[in-house]
């Protein structure tokens, strides 16, 4: 029976279904698939930033015990190398450079870490075995790993086709408006920054088995994706040349992503291709080390940005200069990182008039670069909370009322900003308001002077905060570039007794979808959460999809189940009049129940769902039988969630560590479906956004070597680095989709940032420092208050 | 991790007798050590021989003026312990801030001491309680002992059993942690007692040292405010992507006057 006790639909904090599965150990993660007579890959990596290979000698790898075959890029001559699905134009309008991202490294490695062979063999240790026997002669060449590095005349090329090392030199905005804007400001804030390189370090290294039917043909790859077509779409069609019917991707449970497993990676094209050309299943799993060097990297971004305020401190002109590092090959959607995920989101919450933004992308023997929780909207974030703190300090106003009077009203919107989105709704007033209550600024300086007796120097910072996600209307992002449509596919089946599968063409992995979109089914049709079974990840079980990311899922995914819904209710609608022998425009539906308005007669979706599956009374000439619906939405716009974030830390003098002590988060993630997942997505975000602020950097040396390969270098914060974040939503609804849904996943990481190094700045404050760079370890802190070069 | 042979000898003698057999061969103890080191395929013993059924190598006991503790002990056997506590409550409370949960339970004080790793925590106890190292072969003083980044003066084949540590009147320990790795970026045990007045140093530098300005300075005024005035030279001290030696150097004085103060 479809009985909805307690209240289980849109707004009601339940408990996630998936969740007794992965607490308990038995979720089912790609590494936990063994298909029969598999093999297991190991990949031979370089340990050069760069070199040229003069040669590669198999031949004693290939005698040793339990190898299968050995692979390099000499075996791959007839597959396409990794394609890139977003491509920039130059400030000139002529494409971006892209020079071929091969499977395996042809002629030359251009980062530590490049994959150069593949030992297939009875066992992973076997593999490993010959792989160390594999002999590489490499001619060792100099290397070239800073951002701002890249472009200088004498560095080193990564690509000898692209000249200066410049993937484009993209720009958005009207530069004579804010000349001109410059030129009538009475203060001008020049504010230089770093928004530093981090791995994403998702849980569950990248794992990836392929497997081939020799009867059928068919292939099949199990993998770590985000977006299982996705990775059909790219890898079929430009590097294997596998019809998509005959070849499936499956992503099933999927122990984190952060953007890291958005993309196609040379070893699922590896699996899949030895696969067939074996005859037998080959899986290759990373180890930790590997993941740092060969998982896509996030940020590194080298910025100038320049504001101009009128004697008020109103706005008004913002001018950007940022280099972004695309490591050594494009990743998937590398390209549109810093250009249309970042240089877009530049006006903020504000209504600066004039923007203009540019953008040169650079190659350098390092990791690819892609998107990272937030992708590019951090960059912006960061960028811009940090720029209105120095210029509230530089002009002296009060940093609150200087965000203030700059915000877009209330009453703006929709509001156009000068960098091409369109915001459809918002109030960043309560938010800011909102935030400020709850973490108490205004009496903070009671609680700094107290911190100053325990000899402790104590901050609080403030970052109000916008970004655009629910990526993406694809007539949109097609005229920027994207190779891909972005909408997003819902299949809602309600079978004979009234149960409902959804298939969904987002993916979890981490994200809780099996209870949001089964509360969305709940609220709708009025079927309880445990009678709705999510199906994802799959592209034999789901028509389409395009994956999650881009904080997309709920707004896009959901607004498809939700159409699709509305086709299911349409549709029983008629089914149920013609069982309750009365018209159809007579017939409303609430919850779970048909009704004839204005009488008792009713019927349930039991019912009705049963008559459609059992049609022995039923309008056969009219409507078709079963109850199952499809439908493609495309969203209209980007969703625009914002907020307001709050931090406060304590800085011991004696060593120059810093403490979180509190975090504040009020967030307009618009409707808010299961606030205790929201509450959890936040918390992760900001664990996130702290790290990044306070503890985490990839650094490569000069000459490419990776110093922070490992979690012994790689700070990753743990709960003992964090605060409590108090997590609460203040709901302006977004107009565009039919849920009036924005996205939660990303803001933590978004908002909070700049709201910490505001912090550890403000804790500074009396040692006369205007800005300092993430990571705030506590040797910078340390040198900065006892005057030393670190 | 490439092929091994494996062993697990009842006796030291035997472990003795196997090491010498085969100079590739290596003890292992608790393994939070040498199994990473071997999973990186770092290291390639053709076999290991395991301690950890020796029952003469475990045990904490109190002789006298000392305390003796079994190589095999895990650290949070000396940390729980009533007598450590008793005895010497730094080496305990030492103890219960290495690494976590999971290291505590299976790493070693013999594989610790034995490793000298320079951000390892036991060997500023050891150096700074003036301790003698019971190997199967000799009795050392912890002065003569710690050799250099991971060298110690045991030779191929010889086995730590024991640690005796006299007990002190006083000691304290401070440390501030690497913040990736959570091993020391610069600690200091303080001890004052039967073995004299010692300020040993880890983390910092490649090896545990003493510092004897510290000392000095103890020596003429037991306070933290004598060690404050005694800045710690960078000269030689390590330096990575995590802290400067200049940085580290700073925090030795920081980590010294800590110490003082928890020793009391
Ligand atoms: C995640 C992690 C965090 C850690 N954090 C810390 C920390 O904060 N502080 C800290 O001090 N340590 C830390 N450690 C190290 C831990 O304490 C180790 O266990 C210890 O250093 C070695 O002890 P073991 O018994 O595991 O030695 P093993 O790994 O078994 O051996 C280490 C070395 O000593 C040799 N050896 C072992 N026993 C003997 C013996 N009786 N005689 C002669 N040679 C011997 C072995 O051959 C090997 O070379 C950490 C380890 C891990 C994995």
């Amino acid at each position: 029976m479809n009985v909805v006790t307690p209240f289980e639909g849109i707004g009601a904090s339940v408990r996630r279904k998936e969740d007794v599965r992965f607490l308990s150990g038995r979720g089912q993660y790609t590494d936990d698939i063994n298909r029969p007579g598999q093999a297991h890959a190991w990949i031979l990596r370089s340990q050069h930033a760069h070199a040229r290979i003069q040669g590669i000698d198999t031949a004693a790898a290939a005698a040793m015990p339990g190898v299968v075959a050995i692979y390099t890029s000499a075996d791959l001559a007839a597959i396409g190398g990794l394609p890139c699905g977003w491509q920039i134009h130059n400030k000139d309008g002529s494409p971006m450079a892209e020079p071929k991202h091969p499977v395996l490294a042809e002629g030359k490695v251009r980062h530590v870490g490049d994959p150069i062979a593949v030992v297939i063999a009875e066992t992973r240790a076997q593999a490993r075995d010959a792989a160390e026997a594999i002999i590489v002669d490499f001619e060792v060449l100099p290397a070239v790993s800073q951002t701002t590095a890249a472009l200088a005349a004498d560095a080193p090329r990564v690509h000898d086709d692209v000249a200066g090392n410049l993937c484009y030199d993209w720009h958005i905005g009207d530069k004579g408006a804010v000349d001109a804007a410059f030129a009538a400001a009475a203060h001008r804030v020049v504010f230089e920054t770093t928004n530093q390189r981090l791995v994403p370090n998702a849980m569950e290294p990248r794992c990836a088995v392929g497997d081939y039917d020799t009867t059928t043909g068919e292939h099949t790859l199990f993998t770590t994706s985000q977006n299982p077509h996705v990775i059909r779409l790219l890898m079929g069609a430009f590097v294997l040349q596998i019809p998509e019917a005959k070849l499936r991707v499956v992503a099933p449970d999927v122990g984190g992503g952060f953007g890291s497993k958005i993309y196609h990676y040379a070893e699922e094209a590896i699996v899949t291709w030895a696969a067939a050309k074996l005859g037998r299943a080959v899986k290759w799993t990373a180890d930790r080390t590997e993941a740092f060097m060969s998982d896509a990297h996030g940020r590194d971004h080298v910025t100038r940005a320049e504001l101009a305020l009128d004697k008020e401190g109103t706005f008004l002109g913002l001018r950007v200069l940022t280099h972004a590092n695309m490591g050594a090959y494009l990743s998937t959607f590398a390209p549109c990182v810093p250009t249309y995920l970042y240089a877009t989101l530049l006006a903020g919450v504000y209504s600066t008039p004039a923007i203009y933004a540019e953008v040169k992308a650079v190659f350098t023997h390092t990791v690819p670069v892609d998107a990272y929780r937030g992708a590019g909207r951090p960059e912006a974030t960061y960028l811009l909370e940090r720029l209105v703190d120095v210029a509230a300090k530089q002009c002296g106003f009060d940093r609150v009322k200087l965000r203030r009077r700059n915000f877009i009203a209330t009453d703006a919107f929709p509001y156009q900003t000068p960098v091409a989105l369109q915001y459809d709704s918002g109030d960043y007033f309560s938010t800011l308001d909102q935030a400020l209550k709850t973490a108490d600024w205004a009496g903070f300086e009671a609680r700094r002077a107290e911190a100053r007796m325990r000899g402790k120097l104590r901050g609080i910072g403030i970052s109000t905060y916008l970004e655009a996600c629910g990526i993406a209307p694809s007539a949109v992002v097609g005229s920027l570039g994207a190779r891909a449509g972005l909408y997003e596919v819902g299949v809602i089946r309600v079978h004979p007794t009234g149960s409902v599968t959804v298939l969904t063409g987002a993916h979890s992995h981490g994200q809780g979808h099996e209870t949001t979109f089964a509360q969305l089914v709940a609220d709708k049709l009025g079927v309880p959460i445990a009678n709705v079974d999510i199906v994802h990840g799959d592209t034999a079980k789901v028509p389409f999809g395009m994956g999650t990311y881009g904080s997309r899922s709920l707004a896009v995914g959901g607004s498809a189940m939700d159409k699709a819904m509305d086709k299911i209710i349409a549709k029983a609608k008629r089914i149920a009049a013609h069982l309750m022998e009365a018209s159809v425009e007579d017939v409303e539906f609430e919850r779970g129940t048909f009704r004839v308005a204005g009488t008792d007669k009713t019927k349930t979706l039991t019912d009705v769902s049963l008559a459609a599956y059992v049609p022995h009374n039923y309008p056969i000439d009219e409507i078709e039988p079963g109850l199952e619906e499809t439908a493609f939405y495309d969203p209209k716009n980007f969703t625009y969630p914002g907020g307001c974030h709050i931090a406060e830390v304590e800085i011991e003098m004696e060593t120059g560590r810093v403490s979180m002590v509190n975090f504040t988060a009020v967030d307009d993630v618009g409707r808010v479906i299961n606030p205790m997942i929201v509450e959890g997505q936040v918390q992760g975000g900001v664990a996130q956004g702290i790290g990044q602020a306070l503890l985490e950097a990839c650094v490569y040396d000069q000459d490419g070597q990776l110093m922070s390969g490992s979690m012994m270098d790689y700070t990753m914060p743990r709960a003992d680095d964090l605060a409590p974040v108090s997590v609460a939503t203040h709901t302006t609804l977004c107009t565009h989709n039919p849920l009036g849904v924005k996205g939660c996943g990303e803001v933590g990481a978004i908002g909070s940032p700049p709201a910490v190094i505001n912090a550890v700045v403000d804790a500074l404050r009396d040692y006369g420092v205007e800005h300092i760079e993430m990571p705030a370890t506590a040797p910078k802190i340390w040198s900065i208050i006892h005057g030393k070069s670190v | 991790m490439y092929d091994f042979a494996y062993h697990k000898p009842a006796s030291v003698a035997d472990a003795v007798k196997l090491l010498a057999a085969d100079p590739d061969a290596k003890p292992i103890s608790g393994g939070h050590t040498l199994l990473p080191a071997l999973k990186h395929r770092l290291n390639k013993p053709s076999a290991l021989v395991d301690l950890s059924g020796i029952a003469e190598m475990k045990g904490i006991r109190r002789e006298g003026n000392s305390l003796i503790i079994g190589a095999l002990t895990k650290h949070v056997e000396v940390a729980k312990s009533d007598v450590v506590k008793a005895a010497i409550p730094a080496l305990a409370y030492m103890a219960s801030h290495i690494g976590d949960n999971q290291v505590r339970n299976r790493g070693t004080i013999g594989g610790s001491v034995s490793n000298n790793d320079p951000a390892a925590d036991y060997p500023a106890a050891v150096l700074g309680l003036g301790a003698t190292i019971h190997t199967s072969k000799r009795k050392i003083a912890a002065d003569d002992f710690f050799q250099g980044m991971f060298t110690t003066a045991l030779e191929e084949g010889e086995i730590l059993v024991a640690i005796e540590f006299p007990i002190p009147e006083k000691a304290g320990y401070a440390k501030l942690k690497n913040p990736a790795s959570r091993y020391v970026m610069a600690g200091a045990f303080i001890s004052k007692g039967p073995a004299g007045l010692r300020v040993a140093i880890n983390g910092a530098g490649p090896c545990v040292f003493r510092q004897s300005d510290m000392e000095a300075a103890l020596g003429r005024n037991w306070s933290a405010d004598a060690v404050a005035g005694v800045k710690q030279s960078a000269d030689g001290l390590n330096s990575d992507i995590h802290g400067s030696a200049e940085y580290r150097a700073h925090l030795v004085t920081v980590m010294a006057k800590r110490a003082v103060a928890a020793a009391g």
